[in-house]
């Protein structure tokens, strides 16, 4: 099987969001990055399902230089190889996205075969714009389900399951298929160090498209309001019990 | 004709209490023109009858056998032909899973974009004349709400989906019943290739995460799996649900279900007490529709405490049996 996971590159953004002076961007000169975390949940069950029925799977992002970073990373959790659409400093909207995208998988599969299962995550940590695996689905002619928290391949389907009120959907489509996927679907492993080691021999192809104009265009980013309350300290250590039980009864929540 | 036309989602007659959300956000993007609603499913004639009290004019009713199950691209359709019918400035729906996804397949067939989870417009003009001038201003929600986005969207029509719990759903004064129509939309073989060939129930034991009164969550500082017992036991006291933070969820300490978080569970109890959670943003954002939440954690400077009502400093070892002593010696002595 053919399998390709689309990643997104996001910063770790921990207790406080801090934004840059011109307002365009989180202040991320000391903070890491990451894989946006439904994304990194797609690799684990991209591997997994080539490590059960052979295949090869393939990592894509769209994200600046080093955003290798986080394609060395999928590597050494066993993902084959690398595609780095270099993307440059200013933010690209869900329809320039899905066009890089495509472009990628269509000169892809030109020289490679057809992919057999694209996965996505639901949507991106950062932008949520739940819309650029859907947009390269209906490019592709392919059929699309979202916010998976199962999926296994057989015979030529995919079984994919959503959580739903009460209980679970299921949905059989026919492969070749895009799927996206929540966290929670697995427990994405952490590398081993020679797994690291392997992925750093491990091929990565770069290329940088041209951004298009935005049609969704950012403005500027706005903390919201209500943030930085002061808490009330009821006390220090278990002498703060009767005054919690307290405040539980005012609540009416005892 | 133009105007807006929503999405409104039901479950057999009875209407989603989010779509009536974006229904406010609905109006005021229609600026007095009128208000088109689409219903999908069994129970669409019952559901369209109580749109009128929300300010809409016309509920547009898809009949089709086809369309008893769910299938995202059928539902699409639906909304493709009443785009063509009505011509609206804007089409909304509300952010949950199927609302974005629904927008999310128009907007790929149109090739126009979509903005997901709106809070609010800006800029004071309504839908026909924003549209005409190239674009609606809005707010829309980034990192699960930790931040949010000023925007321009483009596209005509607009796409657009309405964040949960960013507006009340509010009635419109003086509006009558709506005129009920129903219509066969235009549906095609690969309209249905993705649908609902199964539903699964899953026995949930003991009190869900998104709708207990108290939640009792741990993060890092509870330290192992084995550590949670002291948090179950209070929470027996309190018949309230357990939840955790994500780094706890990344250790496998406890299953992804009890996760409260971006990419988790988003919970809005009465009171929410987070033991030696240390509120990162991810984390922030699934427990902020909480009433109270009560911090307990050994760090005094800890980023939780920016976000809560109530703290003890200390640890939570110590500090939260002594909570469920406490509660414990309450009932006896009643």
């Amino acid at each position: 099987m053919r399998l390709l996971v689309c990643v997104k590159r996001v910063p770790l953004t921990g207790g406080k969001m801090v934004l840059t002076a011109d307002e365009q961007a989180l202040e991320t000169r000391h903070l890491g990055f990451t894989i946006s975390p439904h994304e990194e949940c797609g690799v684990e069950e991209a591997v997994r399902i080539a490590e059960q029925h052979g295949g090869e799977v393939t990592v894509l992002t769209l994200g600046p230089p080093e955003a290798e970073e986080q394609v060395r990373e999928t590597l050494a959790m066993g993902a084959h190889r690398g595609i780095l659409l270099e993307s440059g400093p200013d933010e690209w909207d869900p329809q320039g996205t899905s066009a890089a995208i495509l472009d990628a998988i269509r000169a892809d599969e030109a020289a490679n075969g057809a992919f057999d299962l694209i996965v996505f995550g639901n949507e991106s940590a950062d932008s949520g714009n739940f819309q650029v695996g859907v947009r390269v689905a209906y490019a592709l002619g392919r059929p699309v389900v979202t916010g998976l928290k199962g999926l296994s391949v057989e015979d030529g389907r995919a079984r994919c399951e959503q959580e739903v009120a009460g209980g679970r959907d299921v949905y059989l489509v026919a492969l070749p298929a895009v799927v996206s996927v929540l966290e929670g679907i697995n427990l994405p492993r952490y590398p081993s160090v020679p797994a690291k080691l392997r992925a750093r021999q491990k091929p990565i192809e770069r290329s940088a498209p041209e951004r298009p104009a935005p049609r969704l265009a950012k403005l500027r980013l706005v903390a919201p309001a209500g943030h930085g309350k002061q808490a009330q300290i009821l006390g220090e250590g278990p002498e703060a019990a009767p005054a919690v039980v307290e405040v539980m009864r005012e609540l009416g929540v005892t | 004709m133009a105007g807006v036309l929503l999405l409104a989602e039901h479950e057999a007659g009875a209407l989603d209490e989010l779509s009536l959300q974006a229904l406010t956000l609905a109006r005021e993007l229609a600026g007095g023109e009128t208000v088109n609603a689409l219903l999908v499913g069994d129970g669409g004639r019952e559901a369209a009858g109580l749109l009128g009290a929300y300010g809409v004019a016309s509920a547009h009713v898809a009949e089709d056998e086809r369309l008893a199950a769910y299938a995202p691209a059928a539902w699409a359709r639906c909304l493709l032909d009443l785009i063509e019918r009505l011509g609206p400035d804007a089409v909304l729906a509300a952010g949950t899973n199927r609302g974005n996804e629904v927008l999310a397949h128009v907007a790929a067939r149109l090739d126009l974009p979509f903005a997901a989870n709106v809070t609010e417009l800006r800029g004071g003009s309504a839908g026909g004349e924003a549209v005409a001038a190239g674009g609606i201003e809005l707010v829309r929600v980034r990192w699960g709400g930790s931040l949010l986005e000023e925007a321009r969207l483009e596209g005509a029509p607009a796409l657009l989906s309405v964040a949960p719990h960013a507006l009340a759903a509010a009635s419109a004064n003086g509006a009558g019943a709506p005129t009920v129509e129903p219509f066969s939309p235009e549906l095609e073989e690969p309209d249905l290739l993705v649908q609902v060939a199964e539903h699964v129930d899953t026995v949930t034991a003991g009190i869900s995460l998104a709708e207990a009164k108290v939640v009792v969550s741990g993060g890092r500082g509870v330290g192992s799996a084995d550590g949670f017992a002291i948090l179950e036991e209070l929470a027996e006291q309190l018949e309230a649900a357990v939840g955790c933070s994500r780094v706890v969820t990344s250790a496998g300490w406890r299953p992804h279900t009890d996760q409260v978080g971006q990419t988790g569970t988003k919970v809005a109890p009465d009171l929410y007490i987070a033991c030696g959670i240390s509120g990162a943003t991810q984390h922030v954002a699934g427990c902020k529709g909480a009433k109270k939440i009560l911090a307990i954690n050994s760090d005094a400077e800890a980023p939780i405490l920016a976000s809560a009502d109530y703290a003890v400093i200390g640890d939570l070892t110590e500090i939260v049996p002594a909570i469920t002593a406490e509660l414990r010696k309450a009932r006896s002595s009643q």
